[in-house]
C-alpha cells in the first residue's frame, strides 16, 4: 500500500515500514527548544540528575519569544539557557536577535527535506515547507528526549489539500491558508498531517509554503508539509547546500480527507475575533477602526511579506492614531530588508521596527494591546488575551491586508490599493 | 486508576492562551503557575475554579500553543483529572507525559453539569455523573502506563528503582 510523505519519513526514522495509527518510539533528526521553554527543560534535567545528553548535535536553541529580555525573570531564563548550552556542550544557540526558530532552520538550510523536527513550539509545522515534517511537543518530553534519545509518537493519518490556479492581485498565500482553515476548521486536522499538493505550488516559493504549513497547527495538525520539488531543490542550490535524499509520497497513498482550493478565485481572507478559524472573505466583513497593525511572526515575518507591505505603503503615511509594528522573522530577513530599502520605506510610512523574533504575537512584549483596542495582525492566533489583553480584539490577515488597514485606519481590502 | 471530584465546565476549542497566558511562561513552579490558570476568564470563573477538582470541556481542549504550563498549572491548582469531548494533540501529549489524567468521552463530557460530582475508572473506561454511567475507550496500554506512573519521568524513576 502506498505511503504518505509523513509515513515515508517516519518509516525511514523507525527503520521499518509504518502506517497511520502505529505507535513508535523514535529519535527525530532535530530536537529544538526556545527561550520560553528552556527554563522548564533545564528544571527537568536538573531535578532528574541528568549529566549527559544523548545527542547534543541534534539540538538547537533559539531565543525568539522574549528576546531581548524585557523583564528580570526573562533575563534569568536566558541566562539559565546559556549555562545549559555550556554544561551539555550543545553546539547551536541562536541568541538574541537571530530570529524565530522555524525561520532560521529553513533559511540557513539547517533542516533538510525528509527530516523530522520536534520543537517546544506548536508552529513547528512550518518546517514542512521544505518537504520535512515538524511538530510541537512539551518541555517534559523534550527534556526526556534529550536525556534518553527516544520518545513515543503515533503515526498520523494525512489530509490532502490540493491547491490549483494562480493568485490574483492583492491575494497572498496567507489568504490560501486562511481559506483552507475555514474549510477544515480548528478541529478538522486534529492528530493528522496536512499534505499540500496541486499545480498552484509551482508558483509558491519556500517563504509562501512556510505560511501554508505554519497554520497547519491551527487546523489541529500534527504536521503540515509540501513535498519537495524543483522549488525546494532550488532553495538548497541557492544556499550552496546538498538537500540530501528527497522523499516523495506515493501516488496511491491513503488520505482520510481531501480539500480543494482554487487559489485564483480567492479574495483576501480575514480571521475575525477570537478564533483563528472564524474566517471570512474581506468583502463580507464590517470595517472596524484599528489601533494597531502588526506585521511579522513565523506566519508572515519574512522578506517577501515586508516587501509586499512596503510596496503598498511606499510614499504614503499610515493613518493617524494607528501604530504599525514590524518585526522581521530573522536577522537575515532584517538584513535583506535593509539592503533593499524595504525597512526605509516602512519607517518613512510611519512603521516601528523591532528586534527579529516572535514580536507582539504572543502578548509578551513589543506591542501588547490595551483594553478595547483593535489590532489587525499577520500572525496566526487571535484567541482571547492572545496579545496580552483579554478585552482587545485581533483580526488576522495577510501582510497586504495589514498594510492597507494601517493606511486607512480601519480593516481594509488591499485590492483597493 | 479511579478518580473523583467536583467539576467546572468550559466550552469548545478552549485554547492555551485562555488556559495560561504566554507572559507567565517563565514561571516554572506549578503552584505559582496555578495563580494564572484561566486568568483571562476573570474573577468569577476563578472563584468557581477554586472550588473545583475536575475540568470538563468540549471539543478540542487545549488548542494552540505547545506550552505544557496549560497542563502543569492545572496540576498545580489541584485538578485531579480532565474530561473532554476531544483534545488538541499537544495538550493531550503533555497531559499523558506529565501525568494529568485525561478522559476523552463526548458523552460523559456532555453530561457533566457545572459543580457536579464526577468519577472515572481510567483502566475500565467507565465514568459517571448525575447517576448515569458512560463507557469510554480507555487509553492504549502503553499510554495508560505512562499516565498512571505519573508521566514519562516518573515512569523512568520507577523502572530504575525496580
Amino acid at each position: 500500500m502506498g505511503q504518505t510523505l509523513t509515513e515515508k519519513i517516519l518509516s525511514r526514522i523507525a527503520g521499518r515500514s509504518v502506517a497511520a495509527g502505529d505507535f513508535l518510539e523514535l529519535s527525530p533528526d532535530w530536537t529544538f527548544s526556545l527561550d520560553d521553554g528552556i527554563g522548564l527543560v533545564d528544571r527537568y534535567l536538573r531535578e532528574n540528575g541528568v549529566e549527559k545528553l544523548i545527542a547534543p548535535e541534534k539540538i538547537a536553541i533559539f531565543y525568539d519569544h522574549y528576546s531581548p529580555a524585557d523583564t528580570p525573570l526573562h533575563a534569568h531564563i536566558h541566562r539559565l539557557g546559556r549555562k545549559l548550552v555550556e554544561r551539555f556542550g550543545i553546539p547551536r544557540l541562536y541568541d538574541v536577535g537571530e530570529g524565530i526558530s522555524h525561520q532560521v532552520a529553513i533559511e540557513t538550510g539547517l533542516v533538510k527535506p525528509g527530516q523530522m523536527v520536534v520543537n517546544t513550539d506548536s508552529h513547528t509545522t512550518t518546517i514542512g515547507a521544505i518537504g520535512a515534517i515538524g511538530s510541537g511537543i512539551g518541555c517534559a518530553e523534550m527534556a526526556y528526549l534529550w536525556a534518553f534519545g527516544e520518545l513515543w509518537f503515533r503515526v498520523p493519518s494525512s489530509i490532502r489539500v490540493t491547491l490549483t490556479g494562480r493568485l490574483t492581485h492583492g491575494v497572498t498565500p496567507k489568504d490560501i491558508v486562511l481559506k483552507a482553515l475555514q474549510e477544515l476548521t480548528a478541529r478538522g486536522g486534529t492528530y493528522a498531517a496536512v499534505e499540500y499538493h496541486g499545480d498552484a505550488l509551482a508558483n509558491l516559493g519556500i517563504p509562501d509554503r512556510m505560511t501554508l504549513c505554519n497554520m497547519g497547527v491551527e487546523m489541529g495538525g500534527k504536521f503540515a508539509t509540501v513535498p519537495a520539488d524543483a522549488v525546494t531543490l532550488a532553495h538548497y542550490r541557492d544556499l550552496g547546500l546538498d538537500p540530501g535524499p528527497v522523499v516523495q509520497p506515493d501516488a496511491d497513498a491513503t488520505y482520510v480527507r481531501e480539500v480543494k482550493v482554487d487559489v485564483g478565485r480567492l479574495e483576501p481572507m480575514v480571521s475575525a475575533p477570537s478564533r483563528a478559524d472564524n474566517v471570512h472573505a474581506i468583502s463580507s466583513l464590517e470595517r472596524p477602526r484599528i489601533n494597531q497593525a502588526f506585521l511579522g511572526t513565523c506566519t508572515n515575518g519574512r522578506f517577501e511579506d515586508l516587501k509586499q507591505a512596503a510596496d503598498l505603503l511606499r510614499g504614503k503615511r499610515i493613518a493617524s492614531g494607528v501604530r504599525m509594528i514590524v518585526t522581521p522573522a530573522s536577522r537575515r530577513v532584517y538584513q535583506k530588508a535593509l539592503r533593499e530599502g524595504v525597512v526605509e520605506t516602512l519607517v518613512e510610512a510611519g512603521c516601528t521596527v523591532t528586534t527579529p523574533g516572535c514580536g507582539a504575537c504572543a502578548g509578551i512584549h513589543q506591542g501588547v494591546l490595551a483594553e478595547d483596542e483593535v489590532c489587525v495582525a499577520t500572525s496566526s492566533r487571535n484567541f482571547i488575551g492572545r496579545m496580552g489583553n483579554r478585552d482587545a480584539k485581533i483580526f488576522l490577515g495577510s501582510p497586504l491586508t495589514v498594510a492597507a488597514s494601517a493606511l486607512e485606519g480601519r480593516l481594509a481590502d488591499p485590492r483597493q490599493h | 486508576m479511579r478518580l473523583d471530584g467536583q467539576a467546572i465546565v468550559v466550552g469548545d476549542d478552549v485554547d492555551t492562551d485562555v488556559i495560561f497566558p504566554a507572559r507567565y511562561l517563565a514561571v516554572l513552579d506549578r503552584k505559582q503557575q496555578a495563580k494564572h490558570l484561566f486568568e483571562p476568564l476573570g474573577a468569577e470563573f476563578k472563584e468557581r475554579l477554586d472550588r473545583s477538582t475536575v475540568l470538563a470541556a468540549g471539543w478540542n481542549l487545549g488548542c494552540g500553543s505547545s506550552r505544557e504550563h496549560a497542563v502543569t498549572s492545572m496540576i498545580g491548582h489541584g485538578v485531579r483529572f480532565v474530561v473532554a469531548k476531544s483534545y488538541a494533540r499537544i495538550f493531550f501529549r503533555n497531559a499523558i507525559n506529565i501525568g494529568l489524567p485525561v478522559v476523552e468521552s463526548p458523552e460523559l463530557a456532555a453530561a457533566i453539569a457545572d459543580g457536579a460530582a464526577v468519577d472515572v475508572d481510567l483502566a475500565a473506561g467507565i465514568g459517571s455523573t448525575g447517576g448515569t454511567s458512560y463507557r469510554f475507550e480507555p487509553l492504549p496500554p502503553a499510554l495508560l502506563e505512562i499516565l498512571t506512573a505519573g508521566g514519562l519521568w516518573a515512569r523512568r524513576a520507577k523502572r530504575t528503582a525496580a
